[in-house]
């Protein structure tokens, strides 16, 4: 079927964000967005009305009738209505996930990686080796109240043992939904299948108990989609059904509703596969900022369920602690009032800041939240544990065990950050600095913003399955993601290496898309920007001796580069990055990477 | 560029409303008062049995057996009692000796017995809990096996952060003016299970004597935010609060820092000096915001003559007085002069929609997102 017009929906836990897509001389472009305050507390209790008043602002702006009475248009005839509709949603807190292994590291974690992978929040990971006690973990189990549980443990064929005994746990707890008291609470089973009616035995009658494949059927292999699929299955049928308005919202779709973040990811998963190359993106909110990356081929995400910018705002000083947010701030400030004004930032989350300062401090605080929810990336998105890994003779004397941390920002292609902070940042600049900043890329980057944070609405675009539809939602999603999503910031190159302030670490000879040539020298301590646009160009890069630009120690580089609304940075401070820790110099090298950047007014910059 | 705009409006501070509260169970259970009954703030109104905490043995390992010959050794059955020390399972050793046998851990009832991993489940006794009525006021609502709703004519004052859940008390001003600080020295034993009002501030200090005496909560402007990790014993990283068990509930009506109480909400209280009050500093900033309230049960000779008043969550429009909620004029009161449609750019660049407001004589303008309303009426 050909599509002329979609509207996809984000239901997010405050704002409703509607966009409107329209097929443009041959192309799928994003054409208008409306957005409206959520609906699913009191006094409303129907999220549909946030969804009527999102969707009437589009209507005002675009001067078209998408609605008729209570109701979208579909499809479209003539001027009226569109030919589909689709929506994600995180509202009511989002799809609240319990997970359980029998090893934390092994089945534990891989469990943990397909519900975060399907979008969930994972509020405990139960295991047998956890350290906790049964009647701890029933405890847990009881106070917590997920909304789903995901049950492993086991390879095929293994003991059985373990991973009944997590069953007789659940059983003991006997845990109630935490929306509506008239269902059973949805439980996966993705274990050892030996064991699959020793689970039903124990548990199959007091919860809904469903079994899919193991999720580690042997230790060397994940198979994670099973158990993603029967999540966002069980999402719709269970979860969504009570929370309030979604019975109707979800006769309004045409595809099936996915949780926000398992939109995002499945789009950025879908990027890296296309265009083959390794992303990180990551969406910084008020309560927790995720993290999505693919590094070679594998997806993982992370929530940082407490690491946002205002109604966290305060852990974020709690776990960076207040030293660490000081050094990205340009500027004397007193201890006290600092933290008074963070603490009355989150107890009033809807202000934003006036103020030249407090603007700045805000960025402060992001670099520290973003850097340490990457930290927390890292350490998730690892290569299997557990798993006999052959060794040549040159391995056998490194203590290179599994468990390795995947990402690596050398391999890096793509960044990519969205949320408040990043996207609506005065200047791109300031978004520019905050991310290379907090990630610390390392050689060659691009770095992009989703402008409007519309990644979860194409997430669930591309994500259609019915034949029909599936072709042409896919081709919309990709192009309006190349054409109106992302705003490329443009490329960061940094070596790789440390010197003498103001050695020189690299040479770029550079042909511009126009034909021109230029020439840049980057000295250790130095953070350069040079104005390019997002096209082709040709680029030599020549480390000095000791530094590593991608091809190893030393070794030039030619590829070719894109700039973007920054431009090309050239960023000199080394890696492994360090601030001076004497205060003066601190600020006076602040001053001068802002400066350099034209990140901030110059009269204030000081 | 367009930005997510929304409106803060003011936190409640009503002179005289219907407040229902809902007294609701965490399980089902018995409901012990019915509708149209009078109730005072410690009145048992519903009554319930969590279940008891659940206990795992592995009879299996302890005895060294096989899990599928658990049932051999076990002396007693699913659904029976068994009281701490009495034993749950022994082998039968060789000709009668080295025996090997497993006691109860608790008092309980056994619950289950699994072949698979020879393990068994005690559950204890179950842990009885009750709901109070909170306070003076009718049962307006039962909730069929699961609590009610008491309902009253009251004064309703909601603070932006607090700590400390339910407590009740009578209430006593401390302060002459809404500018002082509630000190240490304002503080004395006589103020056991009273409910005591400060001004603009309330030190670490002066929050600890309170709690030493016995206050049963201190209401104030501002409180320094670092201050609270000494409360508490760790960083508030996220406004949750309402389980922590501080004795005295805090109550901060304006925020962090030195901040003079709102006048209305600080005349408020200073005319119902000495009245029987009701304060729960629970607050949660999230979407389903909780904040703290501070509820004022009125007499039927308090209620006559004033008018009930309706929460007036309505935006703010010119002539409306209004508080900045963020630096760098935080705290400053003044009054709407216009209320421009379009984004403007502030001093952060940033384009907002903004309110011009009359601060002392000066017109400034700032977003409308960093204002609050101040109710006049």
């Amino acid at each position: 079927m050909s599509l002329k017009s979609i509207l996809a929906t984000d239901c997010g836990s405050t704002t409703t964000k509607a966009i409107l897509i329209e097929l443009v001389n041959d192309e799928y472009r994003l054409r208008f967005r409306g957005e409206a305050p959520t609906t699913v507390e009191a006094p409303f209790e129907d999220v549909t009305r946030g969804v009527l008043n999102a969707v009437m602002e589009v209507e005002e702006i675009s001067n078209r009738t998408l609605l008729d009475g209570d109701q979208i248009i579909t499809p479209q005839k003539g001027n009226k209505g569109v030919d589909i509709y689709v929506s994600t949603s995180s509202a009511g807190g989002g799809l609240q996930m319990m997970v359980a292994g029998v090893v934390k590291s092994m089945s534990g974690e891989s469990a943990e990686r397909a519900a975060l992978g399907a979008g969930s929040i994972v509020m405990d990971v139960l295991a047998s080796n956890d350290g906790r006690k049964p009647h701890e973990k029933i405890t847990r189990i009881r106070q917590l109240r997920p909304d789903m549980i995901l049950l492993s443990g086991g390879i095929d064929g293994g003991t059985i043992k373990h991973v009944v005994e997590l069953a007789e746990i659940l059983k003991a707890a006997n845990p109630q939904p935490r929306l509506g008291s008239d269902y059973k609470l949805p439980v996966i089973y993705a274990g050892n299948k030996k064991a699959s009616n020793e689970i039903k035995k124990t548990i199959g009658e007091q919860t809904d108990l469903t079994l899919v494949e193991n999720i580690r059927p042997v230790l060397e292999r994940e198979n994670l989609n099973p158990s993603r699929d029967k999540i966002h299955d069980l999402f719709m049928e269970h979860v969504m059904q009570q929370a309030p308005g979604y019975k109707k919202l979800m006769t309004w779709t045409d595809a099936p509703i996915m949780p926000t973040p398992g939109a995002v990811g499945s789009l950025i998963e879908m990027i890296a596969a296309k265009e083959d190359i390794a992303v990180v993106g990551v969406d910084i909110g008020g309560a927790t900022t995720d993290i999505f990356s693919v590094f070679q081929g594998q997806f993982n995400r992370t929530v940082s369920a407490n690491l946002g910018m205002s109604y966290s705002i305060c852990n974020v000083l709690a776990e960076a602690t207040l030293e660490n947010v000081l050094r990205w701030v340009p500027f004397e400030i007193d201890e006290k009032e600092l933290t008074n004004r963070i603490g009355n930032k989150m107890i009033r989350p809807t202000t934003v800041p006036q103020s030249m300062e407090e603007l700045k401090i805000e960025q402060a605080i992001a670099r520290e939240a973003l850097r340490l929810s990457f930290i927390q990336h890292k350490s998730f998105a690892v290569n299997l544990k557990g798993v006999q890994k052959e060794r040549t003779i040159s391995d056998a004397f490194e203590q290179s065990d599994s468990g390795l941390s995947l990402v690596d920002m050398m391999d890096l292609d793509l960044l990519v950050g969205s949320g408040g902070v990043l996207s609506h940042a005065p200047r791109r600049e300031q978004s520019t600095r905050m991310l290379i900043d907090a990630f610390l890329p390392e050689g060659i980057t691009q770095l992009a913003v989703d402008s409007i944070f519309m990644m979860p609405q194409l997430g669930v675009l591309a994500n259609i399955n019915q034949k029909e539809l599936a072709e042409n939602s896919r081709k919309a999603a990709l192009e309006v993601f190349n054409n109106d999503c992302l705003i490329r910031l443009g490329t960061c190159i940094a070596p790789v290496g440390n010197a003498k302030s103001g050695t020189l670490m690299l040479t770029a000879e550079l042909t511009m898309s126009d034909g021109s040539n230029q020439q840049v020298e980057l000295h250790q301590g130095e953070l350069l920007a040079m104005a390019a646009d997002y096209e082709a160009i040709k680029a030599t890069l020549r480390p000095a001796k000791g530094f590593d630009i991608g091809a190893g120690k030393s070794e030039e580089i030619s590829t070719t580069i894109y700039g973007g609304v920054v431009g090309l940075v050239f960023d000199g401070r080394g890696r492994p990055f360090n601030l001076p820790v004497e205060k003066d110099k601190r600020i006076e090298n602040l001053t001068a990477w802002s400066n350099a950047l034209n990140e901030y007014p110059l009269e204030s910059a000081a | 560029m367009i930005m997510a705009h929304s409106y803060t409006p003011g936190l409640k501070v009503l002179q005289k409303t219907t407040v229902d509260k809902e007294r609701r169970l965490p399980l089902k259970g018995d409901v012990l008062v019915e509708a149209g009954k009078k109730v005072a703030p410690d009145d048992i109104v519903a009554r319930t049995h969590l279940p008891g905490n659940v206990q795992m043995v592995n009879i299996a390992n302890l005895l060294n057996i096989d899990a599928q010959d658990i049932a051999d050794v076990m002396l007693v059955e699913i659904g029976s009692e068994i009281k701490e020390g009495e034993l749950l399972a022994e082998t039968k050793g060789l000709f009668g000796f080295f025996k090997s046998s497993a006691a109860s851990p608790v008092d309980g009832v056994l619950e289950s017995i699994s072949d698979i991993t020879g393990q068994v489940v005690l559950r204890e006794t179950p842990i009885p809990v009750e709901i109070d009525a909170y306070m003076n006021g009718k049962v307006s609502s039962v909730l069929e096996e699961e609590g009610v709703v008491v309902t009253a004519n009251a004064v309703f004052i909601q603070g932006i952060f607090g700590m400390g859940g339910e407590n009740r008390g009578e209430l006593r001003v401390l302060v002459d003016n809404r500018e002082d600080e509630l000190t240490p020295e304002m503080i004395s034993d006589d103020v056991k299970g009273v409910v005591i009002v400060g001004g603009s501030f309330v030190s670490l200090e002066a929050y600890k004597k309170a709690i030493s005496v016995g206050a049963a909560a201190v209401v104030a402007g501002g409180f320094n935010y670092h201050d609270l990790q000494d409360v508490l014993g760790y960083v508030l990283g996220v406004a949750i609060t309402g389980s922590e068990d501080l004795g005295t509930s805090l109550i901060l009506t304006e925020g962090y820092g030195r901040i003079p109480m709102g006048k209305r909400s600080f005349e408020l209280l200073q005319q119902h000096n000495g009245k029987f009050t009701s304060v729960n500093g629970s607050t949660q900033i999230r979407a389903g915001v909780i904040r703290p309230e501070i509820v004022i049960p009125l007499t039927v000779e308090d209620a006559m003559g004033s008018k009930s008043e309706k929460d007036t969550a309505s935006g703010i429009s010119a002539g409306s007085m209004v508080r900045v909620i963020r630096a760098p004029y935080f705290g400053d009161i003044g009054t709407v002069v216009s209320l421009p449609a379009e984004l403007q750019q502030m001093e952060s660049e940033t384009m907002v929609r903004v309110a011009e407001v009359e601060i002392s004589g000066e017109t400034l303008v700032i977003p409308r997102a960093n204002l609050e309303m101040v109710e006049t009426s």
